[in-house]
């Protein structure tokens, strides 16, 4: 559906997207995911047309956009803040693209109605935009991007601005339309648990270059490198030397999964795979906090860096305890180079 | 952009270039020594020591008495705010020949005051000074009042949770956000009472010459062209400099503040120190506004024999005297029918410039955005008189042509235009154009759907203050003006030249129509109006 073939872009001398290829198949919900500055944004407004391209090329549907104006390539983008018209109602909102496309009133007024139904604000048609709640924004910016059937979807941080709760049921909800429409979707994001809940394939962005792209439960297993890793959240990374399925750390011996690859790494200890034991050196308990069904224990060792231990709750040590380690090798990863 | 620069550079660079070249050219040679000689010239030197110490003298009374008024406006919530909020703005919307005239007939000989008392403050500065408030009241009042209503309160509030007492938090929090608005309203009076003309002349009668007036007097009386362009050169430079620092303190002004509804901050007065000021701003209106504008239309009403329409009449009926080759009334037609054509070719060449503006930035932009204002600064008798030795030649000889006058009142047009609009299309967000793009509209299209609309309420603002101001224009049209088609100042003016009852009364009663024109429209404007997206005006 949606190729990207070596697209760059740059902003004086800074490369926003560098070299950045990426495939979108029809169906397919594909989630960027990256801090602020990685070249999201700017990649969705290229494929948009809104950002002229320094080189390579975008192609839709097998067909390269270079010289498509923005409003003939059929793609529809819903803003970060949604830039919903002020001066028209939301049933005006919606049908904005159907009156671009020259259809019937009729027929708009049938397609707004469908679409109102479908995201969950029925009847809202004669309702002023100024006074929807940031949650009522979000749909009518969702139902006007998709009233004209664009062949691809493209969300900017869809639920930026909304508030947590709110945005962990919207996220399930968008899934399932999605997934019941079948449209093709491509949304960008800096929160993983948006990316994660979302996407059929994460891309993960950094310094305007693909970092690792995969399935959601592929990068999370798997991390590619130390960017990658942080960027989900974990933070027991350690230099370790990799020989015969050992790694060795300042942490002491660690096991690796079979077939790491070997020599100086950067390693992966995910606070799953954190056991305490009764013996080997002293470990201090730093701080213990509860996280609903287990703690996330910070555990201080005689020196190196602090080890984060997700245990359950019955299992985590007071504050100030002193403990032995012991590591998981299923929960180890061993990470790539992580020179972008 | 091209557009705009190639009008400004034909209709007033032009023109005042060529003023000045006859003036400083003599034989071929540029006659610089005439600047040391002509400003050591003492008559020379009081006129401009008059025209700065009285321009200073009126903003500072403009500033005292209409900050109160501006606090009043922004912070109070009161019956007919609307309808007082567009009395005050009147007087800023007529043409300064009228209120030249409404101050004679409130200060003047024969006039409300000498009437009573025996009170005359016609040829004092007073009455100048006076008139000059009256007629700036209103940019205070909106410049800074409108910025003063949006301030959030709480600002204050978190200063006197945090143990400053009501006066001084109004100094260390309210006062700093408000002084660069302040300081550029000041300047936009200080420039407006710098260059005043019909004011002046009015009022001033032969005691008291400003700038201004005296380049009237060297080029027209005198026909001393040098001296002219010296004065102008002078004025150039001077309105120049005062553009220069208004442009940044505007620039300031754009600091981040925290905004609030305007509605939101206003409450009705409380206590005694606030009834007594609201009354205090309610007393300082009627006498300084409301009342000349009383007295012009009574004046306007009084004949020899007690009230009647006699003087409305005699505008039916051609002048005996033939100084008008048509009867008064006509004047009525020909002023509006000159304001239309100027305010149209205001707002095309304003809108267009405020596109260029808002497209593009850079100091070379900057530059020109600060020259559209020239115009309300440059003498507007220079921009006349040059019309005339400059566009009377092929191929743009237009000395014959109607045309000509409203091309000069659409000079002092354009600012305002471009004012107004340049705010609101700076706020239109980018984004929403790009929106329209993606969901299918080509850019006229996006602009037709996006821009229009946001901004349609602005452009008929901006082209009600561009019809107020080309009709009240008088320094450039009084020049170019044919005898048989003068505009309404233009006759008001020649009415007050001469002597007998008839001419004066006939004067006021012109004067009044105008008024009513002016009031009509602006009463339009100000439903349409507001604040948030107003621009400067």
């Amino acid at each position: 559906m949606l190729s990207i073939e070596d697209a760059t872009v740059r902003f004086g001398e800074r490369a926003v997207l560098d070299a950045v290829r990426l495939d979108v198949a029809e169906h397919e919900i594909v989630c960027v995911l990256g801090p602020s500055g990685s070249g999201k944004s700017t990649m969705l407004r290229a494929v948009a047309g809104l950002q002229a391209l320094d080189g390579g090329r975008v192609l839709l549907g097998g067909a390269d956009q270079a010289g498509v104006p923005v409003h003939r390539r059929g793609v529809g983008l819903m803003f970060q803040d949604h830039q919903l018209f002020p001066q028209r109602d939301v049933g005006g909102n919606v049908a904005f693209g159907l009156r671009m496309r020259g259809a019937g009133k009729a027929e708009q007024a049938e397609r707004v109605r469908e679409l109102l139904d479908l995201v969950g604000l029925p009847g809202a048609e004669r309702r002023s935009v100024a006074a929807l709640s940031g949650g009522e924004q979000q749909r009518v910016a969702l139902a006007r991007a998709l009233a004209p059937r664009p062949r691809l979807l493209m969300l900017d941080e869809p639920l930026g601005q909304l508030d947590r709760g709110l945005r962990e049921r919207l996220v399930v909800e968008l899934r399932q339309l999605f997934g019941r429409l079948g449209t093709t979707v491509l949304a960008v994001t800096h929160d993983q648990g948006e990316a994660f809940a979302l996407a059929d394939r994460l891309v993960v962005m950094r310094d305007g270059r693909i970092a690792q792209s995969g399935t959601p439960v592929d990068v999370w297993r798997r991390p590619a490198s130390e960017f990658v890793a942080r960027f989900l959240g974990f933070d027991n990374v350690v230099a370790a030397r990799v020989t015969g399925g050992v790694a060795q750390t300042v942490w002491g011996k660690v096991p690796v999964p079979d077939g790491s690859p070997e020599g100086e790494r950067r390693l992966l200890v995910r606070p799953g795979g954190v056991r305490l034991v009764a013996e080997g050196p002293v470990w201090t308990v730093e701080s213990r906090t509860f996280r609903g069904s287990h703690a996330v224990v910070r555990l201080r060792p005689a020196e190196g860096p602090a080890l984060e231990a997700e245990l359950p709750l019955r299992e985590a040590p007071e504050e100030g305890a002193r403990v032995g380690v012991e590591f998981r090798a299923e929960d180890v990863v061993v990470l790539g180079d992580d020179t972008p | 952009m091209a557009v705009p620069v190639a009008f400004f550079a034909l209709f007033f660079a032009w023109p005042v270039a060529s003023i000045v070249e006859r003036g400083l050219r003599v034989d071929g040679v540029w006659q610089f020594g005439r600047f040391g000689e002509t400003l050591s010239r003492p008559e020379i030197l009081d006129v401009l020591w008059f025209t700065l110490w009285q321009a200073l003298a009126s903003t500072g009374l403009t500033l005292l008495i209409a900050l109160p008024g501006a606090y009043v406006f922004a912070r109070f919530d009161f019956r007919g705010k609307g309808l007082l909020r567009a009395v005050v703005t009147v007087p800023f919307v007529m043409p300064t020949v009228m209120v030249g005239t409404a101050f004679l007939a409130l200060v003047g000989r024969g006039g409300l005051l000498d009437e009573l008392w025996g009170v005359r403050l016609d040829t004092t500065v007073w009455a100048i000074l006076i008139a000059h408030v009256f007629f700036n009241y209103a940019v205070v009042v909106r410049t800074v009042g409108g910025l003063w209503a949006q301030l959030d309160p709480r600002q204050e509030e978190a200063a006197r949770v945090l143990g400053a007492s009501r006066w001084k938090a109004w100094r260390t929090v309210t006062l700093p956000a408000l002084a660069p608005s302040v300081a550029a309203a000041a300047l936009m009076v200080f420039l407006f009472t710098a260059s005043s003309f019909a004011v002046v002349q009015i009022l001033g009668g032969s005691t008291y010459s400003t700038l201004e007036t005296e380049i009237y007097r060297q080029t027209v009386v005198r026909f001393d062209l040098t001296t002219a362009a010296v004065l102008t050169m002078v004025q150039f430079v001077a309105v120049g400099v005062v553009l220069a620092v208004h442009a940044r303190t505007v620039r300031r002004r754009e600091t981040a503040l925290r905004m609030v509804a305007p509605e939101e901050a206003a409450r009705r007065p409380r206590g005694i120190g606030q009834w007594a000021l609201f009354a205090g701003v309610l007393l300082s209106v009627a006498l300084l506004i409301v009342l000349p504008l009383g007295v012009l239309v009574e004046r306007s009403f009084a004949t020899s024999h007690g009230y009647g329409l006699d003087y409305y009449r005699a505008l039916q009926t051609p002048d005996p005297s033939g100084t008008f080759l048509v009867p008064l009334l006509d004047t009525i037609g020909n002023s509006l029918r000159y304001a239309v054509v100027a305010t149209l070719i205001a707002l095309v060449i304003g809108g267009l410039a405020a596109a260029a503006l808002t497209r593009r930035a850079g100091r070379l932009v900057r530059g020109f955005d600060a020259l559209l204002m020239l115009p309300l600064g440059v003498s507007a008798v220079t921009v006349g008189f040059g019309f005339l030795i400059t566009l009377d030649e092929p191929p743009f000889d237009l000395r014959a042509s109607w045309i000509l006058v409203p091309l000069a009142q659409a000079l002092v047009g354009v600012p305002f235009v471009v004012r107004t609009m340049l705010p609101v299309l700076r706020a239109v967000d980018e984004r929403l154009r790009e929106a329209a793009a993606v969901l299918g509209a080509s850019p006229w299209r996006a602009w037709r759907e996006v821009d229009l609309p946001l901004v349609r309420r602005a452009l008929l603002i901006a082209a009600g203050f561009a019809f107020a101001v080309s009709l009240g224009e008088f320094g450039a049209t009084v020049f170019i003006a044919r005898p048989d088609s003068p505009t309404l100042p233009v006759a008001v003016a020649r009415l007050l030249g001469r002597p007998g009852e008839l001419n004066y009364g006939q004067a006021m009663a012109l004067s009044t129509i105008l008024m009513v024109v002016c009031a009509v429209s602006l009463l339009l404007l100000e439903r349409l109006r507001t604040d948030r997206t107003s621009g400067e005006f």
